[in-house]
């Protein structure tokens, strides 16, 4: 490969890494509420909505977020861009792990301090609000930046059903220019965003490092 | 007229009948000691006196307000709306054994989050007063540490603080001193001895006899869900009526 097409490649792929990071940061917008929503009827005490979640976490990690993808695009027949396509199923299928995350989160903060809440007279909104949800939010910073890490590199599976990003057009041009070049500089975008990732939850552990 | 009211309450978790038939007056000023073996139904009494569990039957009331009643003999208790529970919240504090304190807030704002976001108080009153009650427990250097950075004691008596800071009529302590050294207990009881001395109506909880005897102007011996004995402490503690009594406290003096 010449310098030209190195640099002609990087561009591209950088074009592409838009494509990523957009489908990164929408899936999280929707799915980290979706989550905490899930987590709230899988813990509920009405019996059948409690079920019925279990049966959709069940599906939605049991079975390959590739699957899913294509069912959403060619089984729904959903009035959506391809890209939008991915952004729910990706926001479905994460919504599903985060709300597990929730869940252990949740049921690890000592019900003591619901307890406690309740008798000093605070809201059932303000109880959770206040004192459960910053309690979860440190215990479940390590599990999430897992998940947050797996969804940068899960970005790639939206090829399936054509979506421009990074993996794509790093393919693409790996078969252009019968080169590896356009793979590592690939893998090297995906390199960066993880460790900007990760930079940010070892601030935000940090950062909640004050209490025990 | 008496500032807490129990009638006739009984309370079953599945088949287990917890709480069998109890009935007791709290007045105005008065220190009440409840002892008896574990497992004699003494922390239910409590956490359904505050809330957090419901009775089956009988009847509970604060003051006028009826938190639960039982209309007829076999009627199950029925809970008053809402509203009316708040309201009855902000009539008693519980001292819980784990001290329950919120481990993400300074001390300081364990103290005035309640009376902030419950009672609507401004942040500056509530810090002001907040401050008081930590000269009072004798921790006002701790303003700003966070729960983690204080010993057992430290926390038991930041929890009595935020107990007091939404000034109950009545303050309940769930065996306090339980989960502390025994080198710590001292500080807690120090702390209630004071308050029983400001004529704060209390009822404890507790294992401690001596203290029992000490603080309280009557002490109430629970086993098995009922309330085998109860009068003035020294009688209870030194001269009891009851057999079970006597077999209760004679294994604690054996055992230290």
């Amino acid at each position: 490969m010449s310098w030209d097409n190195v640099l002609n490649t990087t561009e591209q792929i950088a074009q592409a890494s838009l494509q990523t990071i957009s489908l990164f940061s929408l899936t999280l917008i929707f799915s980290l509420p979706l989550g905490l929503l899930m987590a709230f009827c899988r813990m509920s005490r009405i019996r059948p909505l409690s079920l019925l979640m279990r049966g959709y976490l069940l599906i939605m990690r049991g079975t390959p977020l590739m699957l899913q993808l294509i069912f959403f695009m060619y089984g729904l027949n959903l009035p959506f861009s391809r890209f939008q396509v991915a952004v729910v199923a990706f926001s479905l299928n994460y919504a599903a792990y985060f709300a597990e995350i929730y869940r252990s989160g949740i049921e690890g903060v000592p019900v003591g301090q619901s307890e406690a809440a309740n008798v000093l007279g605070f809201s059932k909104g303000q109880t959770f609000f206040r004192i459960i949800l910053p309690q979860v939010i440190k215990k479940i910073l390590p599990p999430m930046g897992n998940e947050f890490m797996t969804l940068v590199k899960d970005t790639s599976l939206a090829q399936i059903i054509g979506v421009a990003e990074i993996s794509l057009i790093g393919y693409q041009l790996q078969q252009t220019f019968v080169s590896m070049i356009p793979i590592v500089i690939a893998g090297v975008f995906y390199l960066l965003m993880n460790s900007v990732v990760s930079r940010g939850f070892s601030m935000a552990e940090k950062r909640l490092g004050y209490y025990r | 007229m008496s500032i807490l009211e129990v009638k006739n309450i009984q309370k079953s978790f599945g088949k287990e009948r917890v709480l069998r038939d109890i009935s007791l007056n709290v007045q105005q000023g008065e220190v009440l000691a409840v002892i008896g073996p574990s497992g004699s139904g003494k922390s239910t009494l409590l956490r359904c006196a505050t809330l957090l569990e419901e009775i089956d039957f009988g009847y509970i009331a604060y003051g006028d307000l009826v938190m639960a009643r039982s209309e007829g003999n076999n009627e199950r208790a029925v809970y008053s709306a809402a509203p009316v529970l708040r309201q009855i919240r902000r009539r008693f504090g519980l001292v819980f054994q784990s001290f329950n304190l919120f481990p993400h807030f300074s001390v300081l704002r364990n103290i005035t989050e309640a009376p902030v976001r419950v009672e609507g108080k401004s942040r500056e009153e509530a810090e002001q007063q907040a401050r008081a009650l930590l000269d009072k427990v004798g921790l006002s250097e701790k303003a700003d540490a966070y729960p983690c950075e204080l010993s057992g004691g430290q926390q038991q008596r930041v929890a009595i603080a935020r107990a007091l800071a939404m000034q109950p009529d009545i303050l309940f302590f769930d065996e306090p001193t339980s989960a502390l050294d025994p080198e710590l207990t001292g500080e807690i009881l120090k702390v209630i001895r004071s308050l029983a001395q400001e004529k704060m109506t209390m009822v404890i909880v507790t294992h401690e006899m001596a203290f029992a005897r000490d603080v309280s102007d009557r002490v109430i011996f629970m086993d098995d869900g009922v309330i085998v004995e109860q009068g003035d402490p020294q009688q209870v503690l030194e001269n009891p009526q009851s057999e079970r009594t006597r077999a209760f406290l004679s294994r604690f003096s054996h055992n230290g």
